[in-house]
């Protein structure tokens, strides 16, 4: 079974997922292995990482030094295509013309989805994380706790490959021994921040990223992870060992042809189609769920993108994986006698309660790395160490004005130089004017690399005000409603993000930093919602059918066959990033799933 | 081109200069004479160009910067970049051509800068005839150099002169250092794939204190 085009499709199948990125990838990954017949549907092209990875090419091989611009929104080498916050054709709406009040969304439509450009930062969340309202009082708790997704968290990470250490922190959990890759070492900048951010009581320690650091053992993980299944265990070893560990170079947002970094075609799907178990439909945008009268699924109306028409594909299972709010727009499109306003909408809660990472960085111009001796500092194409957030009893007596907390993630060090390399020279020289000839050279050399700078990235819990909803009028190039987004930050968020600025600027100082542009209200430094690419919930796990959308299983409480593997079941924003938490859950969820099925249940 | 015939007292060398500074003054102050004001409209590259494709200034969309903006800018990336003992100039890995793409780009984020950089080239040629009667190509190093300097430290009473020159510099610096060449200069020595990643070296670590 392999990439078919829509004539292809077989009659039927036991699960139809929609979207190829992590959880996508995830869920077809552990049903095929299991001999579950899967189709993919995937509203981008075909993309070959192998081959149309920009893995060493420099700024100065692409039009404008590789810029951003409105056909590619990350810069012309980042591994998007057909990406970005606004595609044409395919629009969305805010109902609130402030800024602050708007919701940005990226959608990334190619094979593999944003798993293809991410920065590979895979931290687990930890027990508080998910039981936000018996810890503060806000939010809700999930209907799972951290022990039950841990076992998920070891085998994803054995399965992906995760290089990082164990630190025996409260609310960032270590993985089990022997599951994490080695640690890179840290550079200059990262160790300096570590011996001085002591002094403001900063932990820094190695981050953990989905990168291998050498070559997995594909001698002993396939059988941990698929213990009795042969087959699985020789597809897996073999295409463990057709992965490289990371060459020390190119930075992992371009993506990876020599497979050192996970994406999700890498990863799941290679193994995926090895199986002969899944059929993968490009170009198809989904858009609806079909049901019968029983009110079950029966499957996935799409449209061929290469030809304009209407398709079907059944399935005995939906899996809803488009990224949460396009698996939130399927589930509000899916309209029908039975389901008026949506299916899984019986609570009223489809598109209800999305949160996004909560964002503000501050960089500084450190003066101890002036004239740094040159070496390479490239590393694993992106952080080796991060700031783990530990003022959990300050948080704990209420001292912090937020729940949660926030982890902060390096910007810095000697990387290859980008259009902006000189930006701010003259003020960091201490020169009236602006410098040019000799002196502009020796400046630019003797500054290179003295820029550190953190991103942090912090929790949120639901609120009324974050929301979305089908415009009544907008529709795309196809004819399906689009996304109505409504977006509120509360007082948890911007004092979070004022104590990100002000903790950054102690850490900052503390190692001698000049900091740059102070920003002291919180409203002008948080990150506008979406832009984090972080947005997850939507369609909610909670306790009952009344206040959520799915159970722990990520399964709608109303229609019994529709499950969710994206981020739309979050039911908060932990201060960690989601994209490990997506394939924790979508393992969950697929064996929940065969087990269903096995049952006869479904 | 021949030269008139009817020029008696004139030496041959001061009708050429004659000629070459009319020829500049036309180019520069004659409109119709920039070809480079037309409005852009070549198309971008859309969103799912090759990634992997080695691109060059003009590959994707027309350049657009007439023969003597671009002897203009070619001089002024060199005074702003020279060559040095151990890197060339801006001119010598591409720069002014780099320029030339950006402000011909169809895209709406360097629609300003091309207005700021055709106006400023126009404006640097102006003060170097007002200034020293040759356009700024012509001119020496040392007036060229004190043309930027006044530049540099806000002394024009046109501040678009001035904003322009600060633009015009980030774009070479940054059109510099984003080539080979410029990598090196700036000391930035990775994109080198390796078996192993070793950390900093001790040199760098004693730099900061750390060993």
């Amino acid at each position: 079974m392999p990439v078919i085009t829509a004539d292809k499709l077989q009659s039927n199948y036991d699960v139809v997922i929609v979207g190829s990125g992590a959880g996508g990838g995830q869920t077809a990954y552990t049903l095929t292995m299991e001999g579950v017949k899967v189709l993919m549907i995937e509203a981008g092209r075909t993309f070959d990482p192998a081959t149309e990875v920009a893995m060493l090419q420099l700024p100065s091989h692409a039009p404008l030094r590789g810029e951003k611009t409105p056909d590619k929104q990350y810069g012309f080498h980042d591994c998007s295509i057909n990406s970005g916050w606004e595609i044409p054709g395919e629009p969305y709406t805010n109902a609130n013309p402030q800024p602050e009040k708007q919701f940005k969304w990226w959608r990334q439509r190619m094979m593999g989805g944003r798993t293809n450009h991410w920065g590979r930062i895979s931290l687990r969340n930890g027990p508080y994380d998910f039981k936000p309202r018996t810890r503060f009082a806000a939010g809700f708790d999930w209907p799972i706790g951290y022990e039950d997704i841990a076992p998920y968290y070891d085998k994803v990470e054995m399965l992906i490959g995760v290089f990082g250490t164990n630190e025996g922190l409260e609310n960032s959990p270590d993985s089990s021994p022997g599951v994490l890759q080695p640690a890179p070492k840290l550079r200059v900048g990262e160790l300096y921040a570590q011996k001085h951010g002591k002094k403001v009581r900063a932990h820094i320690a190695s981050i953990h990223r989905a990168v291998l650091t050498k070559p997995q053992d594909a001698d002993t993980l396939p059988a941990k992870l698929h213990p009795g299944n042969a087959k699985a265990q020789n597809i897996l070893a073999d295409h463990m060992r057709t992965r490289s560990p990371c060459f020390w170079a190119t930075d992992c947002h371009r993506g990876c042809s020599i497979r050192a970094n996970y994406d999700s075609q890498t990863v799941h799907l290679r193994p995926a189609l090895a199986t002969e178990n899944l059929d993968i439909l490009p170009n198809a945008m989904a858009r609806e769920v079909t049901i019968d009268k029983q009110g079950k699924a029966t499957g996935i109306t799409f449209i061929d993108k290469t030809t304009g028409r209407e398709g079907h594909a059944k399935g005995r299972v939906v899996v809803l994986a488009a990224g949460a709010m396009e698996s939130v727009r399927l589930l509000l499109n899916s309209k029908s006698n039975l389901f008026p306003q949506g299916i899984a909408n019986s609570s009223g809660k489809v598109g209800k309660y999305i949160t996004d990472s909560v964002q503000s960085s501050v960089s500084a111009h450190i003066p101890a790395f002036e004239g740094m001796p040159i070496h390479n500092e490239d590393g694993a194409g992106g952080p080796h160490a991060y700031v783990p957030w530990t003022l959990h009893n300050q948080n704990r007596k209420g001292e912090l004005g937020f729940p949660g907390g926030y982890h902060l993630e390096f910007t810095s060090g000697r990387q290859m130089p980008s259009l902006g390399v000189v930006n701010g020279i003259d003020s960091r020289a201490g020169s009236p004017s602006v410098l040019f000839g000799k002196k502009l050279k020796e400046e630019a050399r003797r500054f290179y690399g003295c820029q550190l700078g953190f991103g942090a990235q912090g929790t949120m819990l639901p609120n009324d005000g974050c929301f979305t909803e089908l415009d009544p009028e907008a529709k795309d190039q196809w004819g399906i409603p689009v996304l109505r987004f409504h977006w509120k930050w509360t007082d948890a968020e911007l004092n979070l993000v004022k104590h990100q600025q002000q903790y950054i600027r102690e850490i900052l100082e503390a190692m001698g930093g000049k900091v740059s542009k102070p920003e002291t209200d919180p409203a002008k430094a948080i990150k506008q919602g979406g832009t984090v690419i972080h947005e997850v919930g939507g369609a909610i796990m909670g306790a009952d059918a009344a206040s959520s959308v799915t159970n722990q299983w990520s399964q709608t409480w109303d229609v019994k066959n529709v499950f969710l593997a994206d981020g739309a079941p979050f039911a908060s924003t932990a201060d960690k990033n989601p994209t490990l938490t997506i394939m924790a859950l979508a393992w969950h969820m697929a064996d929940h799933l065969m087990d269903e099925m096995k049952k006869g249940n479904i | 081109m021949s030269l008139p015939d009817n020029l008696p007292r004139m030496d041959r060398r001061k009708a050429m200069q004659w000629m070459l500074r009319a020829t500049s003054t036309l180019a520069v102050r004659d409109p119709n004479a920039f070809a480079a004001d037309a409005p852009i409209k070549a198309k971008g590259y859309g969103p799912d160009p090759s990634m992997v494709t080695i691109y060059k200034p003009g590959d994707v969309w027309p350049l657009t910067l007439t023969e003597p903006q671009r002897r203009t800018a070619r001089v002024l990336c060199d005074v702003i970049i020279p060559a040095d003992d151990t890197s060339p100039s801006a001119s010598a890995v591409g720069v002014p051509d780099f320029i030339d793409e950006w402000i011909s780009s169809p895209y709406p984020a360097q629609a300003g800068d091309r207005r700021i950089i055709l106006d400023g080239l126009k404006w640097i040629d102006e003060e170097a005839m007002r200034r020293f009667q040759k356009t700024f190509a012509d001119l020496t190093l040392e007036q060229q150099t004190a043309i930027c300097d006044d530049l540099a430290t806000g002394k024009p009473k046109d501040k678009k002169a001035v904003s322009f020159f600060k633009r015009f510099r980030d774009l070479t610096a940054g059109g510099y250092y984003t080539t080979p060449e410029g990598m090196k200069a700036i000391g930035y020595v990775g994109n080198v794939p390796s078996a192993t990643f070793d950390g900093p070296p001790v040199e760098a670590l004693k730099h900061v204190g750390l060993a």
